[in-house]
């Protein structure tokens, strides 16, 4: 597959969007976790207080922390099976038209 | 509590008829496995035709070891919720396989994470550093696997450390050496489910007896041993040591060469990345029972008992289950337990040959001149190498403190293994002697600060102070390889791999010539 046959415009759009999704999401990971880990190590206190009778608000910020990275990922695998995949699709069959 | 009496240390028939069961089932798989086993891409990767939601399994059944059932449910039954943090680092690496590395990883490699770093560069020396971060973070990872399990088989059925230790390398090398990457495969899936569906039915029995509230599960703990077990404790309390083993968990699981070789079983990157999603939810699954467990443990059974049987808390999930579900149940418990052991030490061992046999006969021996036969051969004879290697290494360090080793593993794969993956997907001035130089600076550096840090230093060595101050070097070990590998690129550009640079993007994106 010659690179010059392909539409240069849309793929280097595709590339663009691919990585401005795959790097937000890790930025947003990274921070949900590193925020937990530092107010752990800065603020305890915080997390140790009562939310119910014995119940500490340290119990449902970290599910919390789990379910968003489910979150994400299902996020990401739904971006990429419609619009990524999509924009392939239409710059392949282009390139197979061109060709 | 002092007339708690158990089954666990005793040679249970119960026991050992499940194990015996789960044995003879996953052989008889490895056998039609074996039958349908003929190419190198059947070796190494089942022919790729493993689904995203069985590979997803495989990949939880792969990560979730023995270690992470038992170690994470004593941790969380002696020192309350700091067990869960230590299950959030664990888990929080997955998302970033996701984001980063599975679908490059799928669409540019063929059998191993060394095929995507010399994608474009000089074959040999890059290779040569990759099968050495590969062999390096495999090896830990089993010496810390197989200690663990000769002293859980030990403790749980009451046999002989060495004993188990055999039966571990003989039974995984079976798997390997006749099924590959097929029977591996479904012996991880067996494993995940019997894991799951075990650990869903003690929660659900402890749940029973609070009302299946778990508030009030909780609240008994904290009635029992004060409020501290819902409240974070020590386990963080050095930010930056925090922060440095928070980025060597994260990172590393994206550079585990056992985990990312299971991204060559499924067809397509599609495949690829809702396998990672699917892993993500058992896993997570997983661990939220496994902190219940603990809870269930500390409250049902009692820390007294737990530390009579083992002081790091390692029986406390069995222990719950022969609370809960009588000796069958616990029976049933400590058969998976065992079975995770196997399941987990044939995937390593699957990686390590074939870094030896893909990796460094044939593209650094054989400059990738061989046959298929051949390949596949020189895999099969490493598979009974690493395996006997692996048992000897296993009583070599019989009784030693191997639990650095993990942390060990997953550093040498943040710092020497994910650098140099992600610039070469990333950036096309990526030359052959910054790939290298990011390989061999991060391991380096991985391996001789966790030396001198505390975890070896004073734990291993007894010395009083270590000269490294944190337990985790990923946070200086990391950035460096990256360092590297930009200095180096600098230094050495090479013109021909970034003139193919277009070329790789062109498959890493649309998957045009994909293998």
């Amino acid at each position: 597959m010659h690179p010059h046959s392909i539409d240069q415009l849309a793929f280097k759009d595709l590339v663009r969007r691919k990585w401005s999704v795959s790097l937000s999401m890790t930025v947003l990971m990274l921070a949900i976790y590193f925020g937990f880990i530092l107010l752990l190590a800065f603020n305890g206190p915080v997390l140790a207080q009562k939310i119910g009778e014995h119940m500490t608000l340290a119990i449902p910020v970290g599910l919390g922390v789990i379910l968003s990275a489910c979150a994400l990922t299902g996020l990401y695998v739904r971006w990429a099976n419609t619009s990524y995949d999509k924009s392939v699709k239409d710059i392949l069959s282009n390139m197979n038209g061109k060709g | 509590m002092n007339n708690f009496t158990s089954n666990i240390g005793q040679r249970d028939p119960v026991a050992i008829g499940f194990f015996f069961l789960f044995v003879c089932a996953t052989l008889v798989i490895t056998w039609f496995a074996a039958k349908r086993s003929k190419t190198a891409s059947d070796f190494y990767a089942a022919g790729r035709s493993v689904t995203g939601f069985q590979n997803g399994l495989a990949l939880a059944g792969d990560y979730m070891s023995a270690a992470s059932f038992l170690g994470i449910a004593g941790l969380v039954a002696l020192k309350g919720y700091d067990g869960l943090i230590y299950s959030i680092g664990f888990l929080v690496g997955w998302p970033l396989i996701m984001f980063l590395i599975a679908e490059p990883l799928r669409n540019l490699g063929k059998y191993t994470f060394a095929d995507v770093v010399a994608y474009r560069l000089r074959q040999k020396p890059i290779r040569i550093a990759a099968s050495c971060g590969s062999l390096m973070t495999v090896a830990f990872y089993l010496i810390a696997q197989i200690v663990g399990s000769g002293s859980l088989v030990n403790l749980m059925f009451g046999l002989p450390y060495e004993l188990a230790v055999v039966i571990v390398g003989v039974v995984m090398i079976a798997y390997v050496l006749f099924g590959g990457m097929l029977a591996t495969t479904w012996v991880q899936i067996i494993k995940a489910a019997l894991l799951m569906a075990g650990a869903t039915a003690m929660v659900v029995m402890v749940l029973a007896k609070f009302h299946f509230d778990p508030t009030a599960l909780f609240a008994a703990a904290a009635v029992k041993y004060g409020q501290k077990v819902l409240e974070p404790g020590g386990l963080v309390s050095n930010p930056w040591d925090a922060l440095s083993l928070g980025m060597a968990l994260m990172f590393g699981t994206a550079g585990l060469p056992h985990i990312l070789m299971r991204f060559y079983t499924v067809p397509d990157a599609e495949q690829a990345r809702k396998s990672v999603f699917y892993a993500t939810g058992f896993i997570s699954y997983f661990y939220i029972l496994t902190f219940i467990i603990g809870f269930g443990a500390m409250v049902l059974v009692g820390r007294d008992v737990i530390t009579a049987f083992d002081k790091g808390g390692n029986m406390s999930a069995l222990l719950l289950a022969e609370a809960t579900g009588g000796t069958v149940f616990l029976g049933f418990i400590a058969a998976v337990a065992f079975a995770t052991i196997l399941a987990v030490v044939a995937g390593l061992t699957l990686a390590g040959a074939a870094t030896f046999s893909h990796d460094l006969y044939v593209n650094v021996f054989r400059s990738g001149k061989t046959t298929e036969e051949q390949e596949v051969r020189v895999a099969k004879r490493a598979t009974v190498v690493l395996g006997i290697v692996a048992v000897g290494l296993g009583m070599a360090f019989k009784g030693q403190n191997v639990a650095f080793m993990v942390g060990l593993a997953f550093a040498i794969a943040a710092s020497g293994n994910f650098p140099a993956l992600l610039m070469s997907i990333l950036w096309r001035g990526m030359s052959t002697f910054g790939a290298t130089a990011a390989i061999v600076t991060g391991s380096t550096l991985a391996v001789g600060l966790i030396l001198i840090s505390p975890t070896v230093w004073v734990d291993v060595f007894h010395f009083q102070q270590a000269i490294f101050p944190w337990k985790n070097p990923a946070l200086i070990s990391m950035p460096a390889s990256f360092l590297a590998g930009w200095l180096g690129s600098l230094l050495a550009p090479d013109v021909d791999a970034s003139a193919r640079y277009e070329e790789q993007k062109i498959r890493n994106y649309l998957g045009v010539g994909v293998e």
